[in-house]
């Protein structure tokens, strides 16, 4: 996770959406405890109220839920959760991008599914 | 519980250091006091912690008068430029009488920082350098246990190591404790994620106090070629530009309705450093 005062999304969004990338990664798995708001704060030099906020939009969406006294865990199907968010954000964060920079280059769509069926055979 | 300032005026000679000011400084928040070399910011601090005398105005520090008040003062630490403390003391008398002045002070912590930091305990106040004149102030901050701690130029001489040491140690201090802080500061990229509200100070008047966040949500960055960057920012609120060759950023007030920008401009955010340029220019 980077924290980027200068990114266009504030902090609390970017706190939200590295948890997220951590949980799709595998990084945080299902059932397991995430970092407490005070270790966040301290680690990334944030407010405590500002990663609070990061936090409870995950615990609003059922992506984390709070025990009592112990901390933050994962929800289990959060992982499946976030996979069909991310897919619906999909065309809008990288296909819409992608046709600008192509048009930008003079690159024809036939160019760009080539260069994706060569990306594949990597 | 809070700090309230209300109408307080302060001249040197025919100087106006602060015009008028009022501000409300709540518990329990981290405050960032923005203001550019003059503008105000120490006169503004001495004046709250009974250092300086107003011309007029008044300083209530939880409802009592903070003027030749020892109670109310004695909620108030002050760390700024200068030392209190006599030349010829050594470290570790400075954290014994601040005990002595401050009953919360927690002597523990103290010297646990003080050895985090590598500072000599044997060493005397008039040998440290600017920097370790800085830490020990930082250390004696972050242990007094008062609800507000005001921190004038805390980072002062501090190289990148220690002040990443000391933001990472007033996050968990605040977290562990929650207490005021006001931070009044030139290195404003620093503190941009730790502070919640924002005070900006020009010519002795507080021009902005809002949230951090809502006084960045209030603008954008708009960059491309300066033709298509002229085009778009006709119509808006434009608080500054940078001009590069044939491409500008522009940096505009406003809420930005994301359907009507053209291909080829990009949107960022605000960033509070730019914006406090901006305003304070």
């Amino acid at each position: 996770m980077l924290i980027n005062t200068e990114d266009q999304r504030p902090i609390f969004i970017q706190i939200a959406e590295g948890i997220e990338d951590a949980i799709l990664t595998g990084a945080y798995p299902e059932e397991s405890q995430i970092p407490s708001t005070t270790e966040i704060s301290i680690r990334y030099n944030i407010n405590p109220a500002t990663a609070l906020k990061g936090v409870n939009i995950l615990v609003d969406s059922g992506i984390i839920y709070k025990k009592r006294g112990v901390g933050m865990f994962v929800k289990a199907g959060a992982k499946e959760k976030l996979q069909q968010k991310r897919r619906n954000q999909f065309f809008e964060n990288y296909i819409v991008k992608l046709i600008a920079e192509a048009e930008r280059l003079g690159i024809s769509p036939r160019e760009i599914i080539m260069m994706i069926e060569r990306g594949y055979q990597r | 519980m809070s700090i309230e300032i209300t109408g307080v005026s302060k001249s040197f000679g025919p100087v106006a250091a602060l015009k008028d000011v009022s501000l409300s400084i709540a518990e329990g928040k981290i405050y960032g006091l923005l203001g550019r070399n003059g503008a105000g910011k120490s006169t503004l601090l001495n004046i709250i912690t009974n250092r300086l005398f107003a011309d007029s105005g008044t300083v209530l520090i939880d409802g009592e008068p903070a003027a030749e008040n020892d109670r109310a003062l004695g909620k108030v630490y002050l760390m700024s430029e200068k030392h209190l403390y006599p030349e010829g003391m050594k470290v570790a008398n400075v954290l014994k009488w601040s005990r002595h002045f401050y009953p919360d002070f927690d002597m523990d912590f103290a010297l646990t920082l003080a050895e985090k930091f590598g500072l000599n305990l044997n060493k005397k106040v008039k040998a440290l350098s600017t920097g370790y004149s800085s830490i020990l102030k930082i250390i004696v901050s972050l242990s007094v246990n008062v609800p507000y701690v005001l921190l004038d130029e805390p980072v002062l001489g501090l190289d990148a190591n220690h002040r990443d040491m000391f933001y990472k140690l007033l996050v968990e201090r605040y977290s562990l404790r929650p207490a005021t802080y006001v931070i009044s500061t030139h290195l404003i990229e620093e503190v941009a994620g730790i502070i919640e509200d924002v005070i900006i100070i020009k010519e002795g008047e507080i021009i902005r106090q809002e949230s951090c966040e809502g006084l960045m949500a209030q603008g954008y960055t708009v960059s491309g070629s300066s033709a298509a960057v002229d085009q778009f920012i006709a119509d808006k609120i434009v608080i500054g530009s940078d001009d590069l060759g044939g491409l500008k950023s522009a940096y505009i007030l406003g809420t930005l309705d994301r359907s009507a920008v053209p291909a080829g401009l990009e949107i960022t955010r605000l960033d509070l450093q730019k914006l406090f340029i901006q305003l304070t220019a």
